[in-house]
């Protein structure tokens, strides 16, 4: 314990640099997904189709999709015997964003709709009588959810920077590349360093609370 | 909302154009996308410390981006298939013979070689100490009376336990279904000889690996005498004509340094000091056949 401790407060090389890595790719995966999802969200919030309910419900069902499950899929789908081989990004931090973008869409997106189903239709029909665009109206009504679209960012971010399923299969865990704090707690403590992995789960919680408290300061303002 | 949207779409910006930047290797040249050559290893080369004192070295030679990846023979022979990696260092001759043979590996290169051993816990509560691996492996299905922890995973340590128990004249489905004194583990060499060591069990392990964890597990050598304990390393290049995005020259020219005089003496002498016996011995053109 006490060594882990250590190991962080001399911000030994190799734990920042997988700390880093850990931070840089959940935060570019879940900042990618968020522009993504608030606007798609609101979309299809706002629209009347056929099979809406459905796609809601598919929508919330993938939140728990295994994370193993989405490593196979975007594996085999990067992989260079896959069809999008070609882009030769198989084991690079950049497959490993794109693997979380497809893992924490269906979090971000079904939160962002819940979101708004929460606020009063009142809002978005009032705007709309009294002359402003639809996307007028559906920012407003994005901004009255604020603080639970916020939350559907956090949780995105929480499930990006857990997870280690994905990292694993697409990332490879290579040392000094694709190793990220999740990663490399599982091989630490399968190779038996204890106090390490200890080290690396600590500064994991620590980043998601100093994450999560920023995003309630700004979300407050 | 607003600020909200602007400082992710910054900040996402901000992070791509940033990655980029933790993948090059200090000192290169930045405009010169890095080179990497992506190796795919067996565990036991790996949890000895091999690729870790070899990597260095070769990059700074050949000026490129070594990615090792820790898998396990039989995941290393498929990420080699589908051209996710460069070069795979394994160790299951027959496996390896049909990979060239497919078309998928340029040629078999022995660089390495140790022994495998058993090992368990000094109280030998099977009592198979120092019989013949085959012997050995039969007593400990017959009697049941100690636990034996398999690596389960299909790599190259896993197909010589298997070799062993067809040796011994047991099929593999019969030995995996005889109880659970057989626990299948699934998992690379270290982590399954410190799960041999906690269980007090028994496990078929390759000397460096063993040697290089002696210090962290409470198990001793068993059964250490037998010709099919033989456990030669060998490195395969991929082959560009069945996979076209593979380095093939950086991969050759990781076969070729593999087998230099100059590497060839350092993996001899590699972990002599520290444990008092070769964890390797090098082996170029010169295969052991026991």
């Amino acid at each position: 314990m006490v060594k882990a401790v250590g190991l962080i407060v001399t911000f030994d090389p190799e734990v920042m640099q997988v700390s880093g890595r850990s931070l840089a790719i959940a935060a570019t995966s879940c900042s990618i997904t968020a522009l993504i999802c608030l606007p798609l969200g609101s979309l299809i919030h706002f629209s009347s189709f056929r099979g809406k309910r459905l796609l809601i419900n598919i929508v919330q069902t993938l939140y728990s999709i295994p994370t193993v499950a989405v490593g196979l899929f975007v594996f085999v789908l990067f992989s260079r015997a896959g069809p999008l081989g070609g882009l030769d990004i198989m084991f690079t931090p950049t497959v490993m964003v794109i693997g979380q973008i497809f893992l924490v869409t269906p979090v971000m997106l079904g939160l962002t709709i819940s979101a708004l189903q929460g606020v009063d239709k009142s809002i978005s029909e009032t705007a709309l009588s009294l002359g402003a665009s639809r996307i007028q109206a559906a920012v407003l009504t994005l901004k009255h959810a604020r603080y639970a679209v916020l939350t559907s960012v956090i949780m995105g971010f929480g499930r990006a920077v857990s997870e280690v399923g994905l990292a694993l299969m697409v990332g490879g865990n290579i040392k000094g590349f694709t190793r990220t704090l999740t990663t490399a707690i599982s091989l630490e403590s399968s190779k038996g360093d204890i106090e390490l992995s200890l080290a690396l789960g600590m500064i994991l919680i620590l980043i998601a609370l100093v994450i999560n408290l920023s995003l309630n300061r700004l979300q407050q303002r | 909302m607003k600020k909200l949207f602007s400082i992710l779409a910054i900040f996402s910006l901000l992070v791509i154009a940033l990655l980029p930047g933790c993948t090059t290797a200090s000192g290169s040249d930045p405009l010169k996308p890095q080179e990497r050559l992506q190796i795919a290893t067996t565990t036991s080369l790996y949890d000895t410390g091999l690729w870790g004192y070899l990597e260095p070295m070769f990059e700074e030679k050949y000026d490129v981006e070594v990615d090792v990846l820790y898998a396990g023979t039989g995941i290393a022979i498929e990420y080699g298939k589908r051209g996710d990696v460069d070069v795979i260092t394994v160790h299951s001759k027959s496996r390896e013979l049909a990979y060239v043979e497919e078309g998928y590996g340029v040629e078999r290169v022995p660089f390495a070689y140790n022994y495998f051993l058993i090992v368990g816990p000094e109280s030998d509560p099977a009592g198979i100490k120092d019989m013949t691996p085959e012997d050995a492996f039969k007593k400990l299905l017959e009697s049941g009376a100690g636990t034996f922890v398999s690596r389960g995973d299909d790599s190259g340590t896993h197909s010589k336990e298997k070799a062993i128990w067809a040796g011994a004249g047991y099929e593999y489905t019969d030995v995996q279904g005889a109880g659970d004194w057989y626990v299948e583990g699934g998992k690379g060499m270290g982590p399954t000889l410190l799960m041999a060591s906690e269980m007090e069990g028994y496990t078929l392990t390759d000397m460096g690996t063993f040697l290089s964890y002696k210090g962290d597990i409470d198990l001793v050598p068993i059964v250490d005498e037998g010709s099919i304990l033989l456990n030669v390393y060998s490195v395969i290049a991929g082959n560009p004509e069945t996979n076209s995005g593979i380095s093939a020259e950086m991969a050759q020219n990781m076969v070729d340094f593999l087998v230099s005089d100059e590497i060839q003496e350092l993996i001899g002498e590699y972990g002599v000091e520290v444990y008092g016996m070769q964890l390797f011995t090098p082996c170029t053109g010169n295969e052991p056949t026991s």
